[in-house]
């Protein structure tokens, strides 16, 4: 006999019969009874009804009737509260039983039955439970007061039952102490603000400790408290690193991810030169991989967190590339990662590899994957240079197969190698453009207008081929219009006699035909630029573009410090912050990773020490939200700059010229030199130096009134500079400058304006406006404003970074009668944000390794060499490296500068 | 199925109606419901309060978007909740969370949830499920309390919960007595909480099975481009009383990548390379690990393959042939050869000169069940394959999936050394079997 007898139903009705089975006297049939009223139950059905004949059956020495009441209960104690009520005496009686299975039993159901008028009740028994003899009751007992929180927090506070909790993880039973963990880390995840782990280091030994003995459900538990802590010192890290590694060869995966977190965020404690930090790199590695040889499901997750540990710490996956080639019966959603995962761990080393297995997918039956595989190799070309070209056949041979979608999908890859690689592979446009009539996707058909658009000139029928996508101009999608209307444009700019009517053609469509207000826009302002200045014209829409980045769906570095901090969790299986889509985003807390602690590097700067350093690393990406706040904020606050339009270049150069002759001896003296003649600016007289300070520029300016009238309403204006700077306020100037007057004004400066490269490269003109006149005057800015603080590379990166550049991009410099010794140098430079990465004595000479950044996150590698005790030898030599070697000079400029002052 | 519009609302109502349950976070898992393949909800259980059966609308949204059952992503976000669910068995098994929580923690639990079914039942199945509704509640209540996993020990539980036996079935309905033990399990909270004290047994055996298979993906030419073993050493341990296990290896370091059952004591492994630990009673996983430096993974079958499909025609030939390679001297046996063929494949005329095949026109599947490998007659299968005339010739290659079997080989060359017991006084009697299989093996044309 099985229990499927308890599914059949008589005609009679079900709840009749169950009704008077329940009442019955007979034990075993009150049994069969309740076995068929919980059967209903797991299929959904509403048994409610029998409330009340349930509850009766509830006061019973038998174990088993008792627990399937009290399965029934918690089911249904909420639809009848009146109801419930009845049981609550039997509860509070099994509180007191002797046999400890029962107590824990009724604490527990009890705390499930989320009943007001039962939670009152619940009160004494709870509290006898948490002091129980038993640590079974105890274990029971502590996550029943966190049941009990969820229902009425209040009565939870004023009953001291928190207390209690907190005490419990002092518990001499480990099962105790995780569940208490368990327990506090629920009700402090509601209440972000209690403070109620206020975790130290004698209740994170306590925690190690139970870590240990606990059941792996409790190890989770335990880890993930643990993530939570902040190590006071890089040596407590360690310490609790040390403890925790163990867990990584757990059966349970959930453990072992726990685990990582834990490591993977105290690491960001450890210093990279500890040999700790290396082993503990090493031991991440297996479990990581072992993962992957779990269930589906558990690879799709463990997938998700390496995809965010690879973005963080590529180094420690970098050699186990083959894990993750993809078998063909591997689920979709598992392939889909794996090959992300690949395209992240893509290098010069083993690119040859990647791209076979790329290769075998793209003919794969799965579209989806195939689609992938095929942008994969895309991403491959743009990543590793050496391997493009291999790329690009690799593409043409996909585009043979003449598969739609991967024809498609080819385009648009070989569009973004295009961009990166300018006149490189333009031979392939032929077979390019064989395959325009298969293309029938938007993004594909607007890659491919791209592309003829841009080379116009070298495909003969470019007109012809453009004004093909132009017949069905309606039917377009926006980005395929959008594309063919700026393609026009440029087949225009490059072969203005042939291609009017179609130039004319596309705007009256763009323009005057169209409702899309994007493409509207865009229509007329070419129009206008077209015939005002098609001069102009051919600058703005034949300008160079900027190159694309290595990395294009890089997760941005805040979040991805934040995600690092949620690993295992659903955050890091969507890779977004909890505060985007937990249910009420009640009260999330930011987490963030540790900083670095600087006990072990004697000559890190007091300052160099940012929180968010990886944000700073990488100058492409979208600023960290303060900045933006900021900038907004300058925008709100200041009224807009009434300077008028920068003069055209011809006035700026004579300035430059006039200007010529004093210009060099402004670079070698500090003292303030004059900018702006009075004789030339009709009486203004413009003075000043550049300062950097904690982190912000500014241009210090002395202005004098030489006329004969009051000036008034000064303001200020950069043209476009190499570096991209710009005042960063209005010329505040306040009261009206009356003759023989000097105000000294500082003006703060930013590097957010636009960049066009200057000759010379530190060269900035300048336009000033006062009531009487517009003035222009150019300067030369000393390059050390622009070294950023947190320009110091680790000694690793600075190792590879010094090989990887090229030794024609290396440049010697002299710098004459310096009698200073390494400590000083080092000390001197480091206060205008030139760091000393490490020094070496080399037959009695020093060695200096130094690194600094420019604002735009141009790293510039310095070795200095130094010939202490022997005063007749006071030169320095000067070694820069750079992958801008154009500003090594003005970088030479900086050091002289700085040296000898 | 509802419509959508209908659902949302009925999501809404649940979620927001005070009649029915307030909004309140839940830590872990809310609810589980039981799946079958044709998608009829056969089980579901509430911990906390009832969340109505039209959640799993959206999984079986997501599972007809996939197409193949296996192809389901395992989270599925809804508007208020979260599904996470595992396959097992031909069983969807979807659990629904509201809150933020460790994906894994679920997924290792559900798969915890489908093992024990499979302990106590002898399978996993909806049959075994049904005949046994109230043991199946009974213990997801006793596994799983607030979200807290409670005891997920196949050893504990069985001391609450017993397992259904025809004998006690007929006993219990004599005695009246019952399935639920009444006292406290003995290891619930010791420091061994996977160990039940007081195990009795006539004959002590203790048995170790060291299971290695065999991930390789070999290109085209006979390459391989990736090659590691999993492997595992699955004990069945009777022992009376509390016995303490030495298992040590005659090459211990092979074994650089593992994971412990709970029980082994992590210190000595790291000192002395030596498992040391106090058994679960009964059958369980002592260790799992990985051997993945390629010149451990010794690959011990060849394929040679030619698989063509002529242009503008509507036929094709298909030629393989097995070969044994690194097999260390061993039979290879219980050989099978599985090959995805393209949907174009209308049917295929092979001929074995072994065992036995199968072509599946529905799903394209073709199946050769060779047998083993004698070294004097290589197994081949050729033959025509016919295909949907005019279609295109295809263009992707199917790859071969091979199974394969060798006894008394572990593939790395792992060796147990000896097993100690200290404890107990008794002599038991001592085992070691190992088996080398195909797990994930594939070849590419």
């Amino acid at each position: 006999m099985t229990d499927s007898k308890y599914f059949t139903t008589t005609k009679k009705g079900e709840i009749f019969e169950l009704k008077a089975e329940l009442n019955s006297d007979k034990k075993e049939k009150k049994k069969e009874a309740v076995k068929k009223v919980i059967a209903s139950m797991t299929v959904g059905k509403d048994v409610s009804a029998l409330f009340p004949d349930v509850v009766n059956c509830m006061q019973t020495d038998n174990l088993e009737l008792k627990k399937l009441v009290y399965l029934y209960l918690m089911n249904y104690a909420k639809s009848q509260p009146d109801m419930a009520i009845m049981a609550v005496n039997t509860f509070v009686k099994d509180c007191e039983d002797p046999n400890p299975l029962i107590r824990a039993l009724a604490v527990r159901t009890m705390g499930c039955i989320r009943v007001d008028k039962i939670t009152e009740y619940l009160c004494e028994p709870l509290r006898k439970c948490l002091k129980d003899e038993d640590p079974y009751v105890r274990k029971t007992a502590a996550v029943c007061v966190a049941k009990l929180h969820d229902i009425n927090a209040q009565l939870v506070e004023d009953q001291g039952f928190l207390d209690t909790l907190k005490d419990l993880i002092s518990d001499s039973n480990p099962m105790v102490v995780a569940n208490a963990v368990a327990a506090l880390s629920e009700i402090a995840e509601s209440h972000p603000s209690s403070n109620l782990l206020d975790l130290n280091p004698q209740s994170i030994n306590k925690l190690l400790t139970a870590l240990n003995e606990c059941t792996e459900w409790g190890q989770i538990f335990i880890l993930d408290c643990l993530a939570n802590y902040m190590p006071k010192d890089d040596r407590e890290a360690q310490s609790i690193c040390e403890r925790v590694t163990p867990r990584l060869s757990h059966a349970n995966s959930a453990v072992v991810l726990s685990a990582v977190k834990v490591l993977m965020k105290f690491m960001e404690m450890l210093s990279k030169d500890l040999d700790y930090y290396g082993t503990l790199l090493k031991k991440l590695a297996p479990p990581l991989v072992t993962l992957l040889s779990a269930e589906p499901e558990l690879q799709y997750v463990a997938l998700r967190n390496i995809n965010l540990i690879v973005q963080k710490r590529p180094e420690i996956l970098k050699h186990e590339m083959k894990v993750f080639f993809v078998k063909y019966n591997d689920p979709i959603y598992v392939k889909l990662e794996k090959l992300d995962i690949m395209i992240r761990l893509a290098s010069q080393a083993n690119i040859a590899q990647v791209l076979a297995e790329l290769k075998e997918y793209a003919t794969e039956v799965d579209v989806d994957f195939v689609r992938k595989a095929v942008r994969a190799i895309g991403r491959c070309a743009i990543k590793v240079e050496q391997s493009a070209e291999r790329c690009v056949s690799t593409l043409l041979d996909l585009i043979q197969t003449k598969v739609n979608y991967v024809v498609q999908e080819a385009i648009v890859v070989i569009k973004d190698i295009f961009r990166k690689y300018p006149n490189k592979y333009e031979s392939v446009i032929a077979t390019l453009c064989e395959n325009l009539d298969s293309l029938d996707e938007p993004e594909a058909r607007a890659a491919m207008i791209w592309i003829v658009g841009e080379y116009a000139e070298r495909i003969d029928n470019a007109d012809e081929l453009l004004e093909s996508f132009l017949e069905g101009f309606h039917d377009e999608s926006t980005q395929v219009q959008l594309q063919l209307l700026t393609a026009i444009v440029k087949l225009f700019l490059k072969k203005p006699t042939e291609t009017q009517e179609l130039v004319q053609q596309v705007l009256s469509l763009a323009t005057q035909d169209s409702d899309n207000p994007d493409l509207r826009d865009r229509g007329y302002i070419y129009w206008r630029l077209l015939s005002t200045d098609p001069v102009a014209a051919k600058e703005v829409v034949l300008a160079e573009k900027p190159l694309i980045s290595e990395e294009t769906d890089l997760i941005e570095p805040t979040l991805l410090d934040e995600l690092i901090c949620y690993i295992g969790t659903l955050a890091s299986v969507y890779h977004k912050p909890p505060s985007a889509f937990v249910e009420g985003g009640r009260g999330v807390v930011h987490k963030s990773l540790p900083p670095r602690t600087a006990s072990s590097e004697s000559t890190e700067s007091p300052e160099a020490a940012p929180t968010g350093a990886p944000s700073a690393e990488q100058p492409d990406v979208i600023p960290p939200q303060g900045d933006l706040l900021g900038d907004l904020l300058n925008l709100d606050l200041g009224p807009p700059v009434s300077g008028p339009p920068l003069a055209t270049s011809s006035v700026q150069m004579g300035a430059v010229d006039l200007l010529g002759g004093g210009l060099d001896s402004l670079m070698g003296d500090e003292s303030e030199g004059v900018w702006l003649p009075a004789m030339k600016a009709k009486g203004l007289e413009i003075s000043g130096t550049f300062t950097r300070q904690v982190g912000s520029i500014s241009m210090d300016l002395q202005l004098t009134n030489k006329a004969l009238q009051v000036m008034t309403d000064f303001a200020i204006q950069f043209n476009r500079n190499s570096f991209g700077l710009a005042p960063a306020a209005p010329l505040q100037v306040h009261a009206p400058l009356s003759p023989n007057q000097t105000v000294e004004i500082s003006l703060p400066l930013n590097t957010v304006g636009s960049v066009m490269k200057m000759e010379p490269l530190n060269n900035l003109q300048v336009a000033v406006k006062n009531n009487i006149d517009v003035f222009y005057f150019s300067t030369l800015y000393p390059l050390h404003i622009l070294f950023v603080e947190d320009g110091k590379m680790d000694r690793q990166m600075f190792l590879a970074t010094w090989k990887d550049i090229a030794n024609e991009n290396e440049a010697q410099f002299q710098i004459r009668d310096c009698p200073l010794n390494a400590e000083a140098v080092s000390s001197k430079l480091q206060s205008s944000n030139i760091f000393t990465v490490a020094r070496r004595n080399v037959e009695g000479q020093d060695m200096l390794y130094q690194s600094l950044k420019l604002t735009n996150g141009i790293w510039v590698l310095a070795e200095l060499r130094i010939q202490p005790g022997n005063p007749s030898l006071t030169d320095l030599e000067l070694s820069l490296k750079c992958r801008a070697p154009e500003v090594s000079q003005h970088v030479h400029q900086a050091y002289e500068t700085i040296l000898k002052n | 199925m509802s419509d959508f519009g209908f659902r949302v609302i009925q999501e809404y109502f649940l979620n927001y109606c005070p009649e029915f349950e307030l909004f309140s976070p839940q830590k872990m898992i809310h609810s589980l419901f039981l799946i079958n393949c044709s998608g009829d909800i056969f089980l579901e259980k509430h911990w906390k309060s009832v969340v109505s059966q039209s959640v799993c609308d959206y999984f079986f949204e997501a599972q007809e978007k996939a197409a193949d059952v296996e192809n389901v992503p395992p989270v599925i976000s809804t508007p208020h909740h979260y599904l996470i669910s595992v396959y097992r068995e031909k069983l969807f098994f979807v659990s629904v969370i509201q809150t933020e929580v460790p994906p894994l923690f679920v997924i290792e639990f559900l798969h915890r949830v489908a093992d024990t079914f499979q302990d106590y039942f002898g399978e996993c199945s909806e049959a075994a499920i049904k005949d046994n509704v109230v043991i199946v509640y009974e213990l997801l209540e006793e596994m799983l309390d607030n979200g807290f996993p409670l005891a997920t020990e196949s050893n504990i539980l069985k001391e609450l919960i017993k397992p259904p036996t025809i004998l006690r079935s007929v006993v219990n309905s004599i005695t009246g007595s019952s399935n639920v033990g009444d006292t406290l399990p003995t290891g619930q909270l010791s420091n061994i909480p996977w160990r039940r004290a007081g195990v009795k047994y006539t004959n002590n055996e203790a048995y170790f099975d060291v299971v290695e298979e065999i991930d390789a993906i070999i290109d085209k030419s006979g390459s391989t481009v990736f090659a590691e073993i999993q492997g595992v050493i699955d004990a069945c341990i009777k022992l009376s009383g509390m016995p303490d296990l030495s298992l040590s290896f005659m090459n211990p370091r092979l074994l650089d990548d593992v994971s412990f059952h709970p029980c082994i004591r992590f210190k000595r492994w790291e000192s002395e390379r030596v498992l040391s630990f106090i058994p679960p009673d009964g059958n369980f996983r002592l260790i799992s690990y990985r051997v993945s430096s390629q010149n451990l993974v010794a690959i011990p079958v060849y394929v040679k393959h030619s698989i063509s499909f002529k242009e503008n025609s509507s036929c094709g030939r298909f030629d393989i042939t097995i070969g044994p390679k690194q097999n260390m001297g061993k039979t290879i046996e219980g050989i099978t050869v599985t090959v995805h063929m393209p949907k174009v494949v209308l049917n295929m005329n092979l001929t074995p000169t072994q065992g036995s095949y199968t072509f599946d026109p529905v799903t394209k599947v073709l199946t050769w069940d060779v047998g083993k490998i004698t070294p004097q007659k290589l197994p081949s299968l050729k033959g025509l394959v016919n295909l949907q005339s005019g279609a295109p010739k295809p263009e992707e290659n199917p790859s071969l999936n091979i199974q394969f079997k060798i006894q008394q080989l572990a593939i790395s060359g792992l060796k147990v050394n000896r097993l100690d017991m200290y404890g107990e006084k008794y002599k038991p009697f001592k085992g070691v079997k190992y088996v080398t299989k195909a797990g994930k093996f594939q070849v590419r044309t």
